[in-house]
């Protein structure tokens, strides 16, 4: 009998293949706090044969915005998002970057004008997809540190 | 190309072509009578030049104010922060969109880096970029290629040699890239602790170049056609008896000089302090004071451009 270490969920969001280490952070983006009203099961470091280890997040009742979708997309460029209604997968895809990340995070240059109290949305040009490089394009600044910077 | 600068910004020298920039400097040196006052003109009479410094700047402010005033055009603004909108909280945005409806043109120093970048999306006046903190001062690169190609009437083959603080330098970094563009063969002069970073060595190798790296100016000064001195500034050493020593290894004086090309030149962003010797202002080598006075064609040619009075 197959064995389930966390049951499937009738309707929400299931982030298959989040990189190892990655799923506080994937929390962190989705904005799970004490207020959220169904249940939010983790699972950290599970087999995967595809990328030896992984996280997975499941979200009852929930579904993700596109601006949610590419932040997670930055930091797990792998993961995979199963909206589950009825038990069923409805729709699976793997979260793509894109080519121009817009106002999700801020600039690793102390220096940049968008860290100073200007009403403009930061924006950064896509240089690699593979690490991802990102270079602001207001300062130019060129970052690999994407976790750090996501607001 | 004709007629696609007209409302232009100007904030990056990565944003133009090298024929764009080879048609500012053929501008630049048609400029060349009416920035020395040996002609007049009225190419942008009744336009408006906002000119917004944030920052204290000596050649870049007044060198826009003579290129628009001989171009016969009017400069309104401020040389520095105090007593202007942004001491009262004013977010750079704000002040941009009141001046883009006083002025023509905007020309801007700030200290933060993609100050331009920000001004340019607020505006719906051309901006022009007069340095962002550690970040770009493109007409500092046009003024300095238009330099070399007036001095060696080319730029591509000659072997530039750039010593100082290439890892802070504002212009280095945008000059060497634009450098490489044009086809010069670069050699990067410093103490280790102040080497051209690593992305823009690569940027330049991505270009097809192969620059030389040297901590010692001795070896290379012989080959130059061109020596770009830029300032190593106290600052960066935590140990003035460190600065004093690496400042003095780098001081261009007649004695450095013995072994140069006969044709070698020397340029210098300018303000200098110290890095070379006031003896070597009278040699045929010096070209300092000239490449500052250049500031003013270049961006009499810049400023025609973007406001359509150039084609």
């Amino acid at each position: 009998m197959k064995e389930f270490k966390v049951t499937p969920i009738r309707n929400g969001t299931v982030i298959d293949h989040i990189s190892s280490g990655m799923a506080l952070k994937v929390l962190r983006i989705v904005g799970v706090k004490d207020n959220v009203s169904s249940t939010v099961s983790v699972l950290m470091h599970v087999p995967s044969k595809k990328m030896g280890w992984k996280d997975i997040v499941k979200i009852e009742d929930r579904e993700l915005d596109p601006k949610e979708l590419d932040k997670i997309a930055l930091i797990s460029p792998n993961a995979t998002i199963n909206i589950i209604r009825d038990y069923n997968v409805a729709e699976k895809f793997v979260v793509e970057v894109p080519n121009v990340i817009k106002g999700i995070m801020r600039c690793a240059n102390p220096g940049c004008i968008t860290n100073q109290n200007e009403p403009v949305e930061t924006e950064f040009v896509v240089e690699s997809k593979k690490p991802i490089t990102l270079r602001c394009l207001y300062c130019d600044r060129v970052t690999a540190e994407v976790a750090e910077n996501i607001q | 190309m004709s007629g696609s600068f007209e409302g232009t910004d100007v904030v990056s020298i990565r944003d133009f072509s090298r024929e764009q920039i080879e048609h500012v400097l053929k501008l630049a040196e048609k400029m060349m009578p009416i920035a020395k006052g040996e002609e007049k003109s009225v190419l942008l009479e009744r336009h408006v030049l906002g000119s917004l410094f944030y920052e204290p700047s000596t050649r870049t402010r007044l060198s826009f104010d003579a290129a628009m005033t001989r171009l016969g055009g009017r400069v309104l603004g401020f040389d520095q922060p105090t007593g202007a909108s942004v001491v009262k909280g004013e977010t750079l945005a704000d002040t941009i969109r009141m001046v883009d409806s006083y002025s023509d043109v905007i020309v801007l120093r700030h200290p933060q880096e993609g100050a331009a970048r920000l001004a340019a999306h607020f505006a719906s006046r051309p901006v022009i970029n007069a340095g962002d903190g550690a970040g770009q001062h493109p007409t500092q690169t046009m003024l300095d290629l238009f330099t070399i190609r007036k001095e060696k009437k080319k730029i591509d083959g000659n072997q530039v040699v750039i010593v100082g603080d290439l890892k802070y330098g504002r212009t280095v970094h945008s000059l060497s890239e634009a450098l490489a563009l044009f086809g010069a063969e670069l050699t990067f002069v410093a103490p280790p602790s102040l080497q051209i970073p690593k992305e823009h060595l690569k940027q330049i190798e991505s270009m097809g170049h192969k620059p030389r790296i040297s901590s010692s100016l001795e070896d290379v000064i012989g080959d130059a056609d061109v020596l770009y001195v830029t300032r190593i500034q106290k600052e960066r050493f935590p140990d003035p008896a460190e600065y004093a020593k690496v400042a003095g290894t780098y001081r261009i004086d007649l004695n450095m000089l013995k072994d140069v090309k006969k044709d070698m030149i020397i340029m210098h962003p300018l303000p200098r302090v110290g890095e070379i010797a006031p003896e070597v202002d009278e040699t045929e080598h010096a070209r300092y004071f000239e490449q500052a006075f250049n500031g003013v064609p270049v961006r009499m040619a810049l400023l025609g451009l973007v406001m359509g009075g150039l084609k």
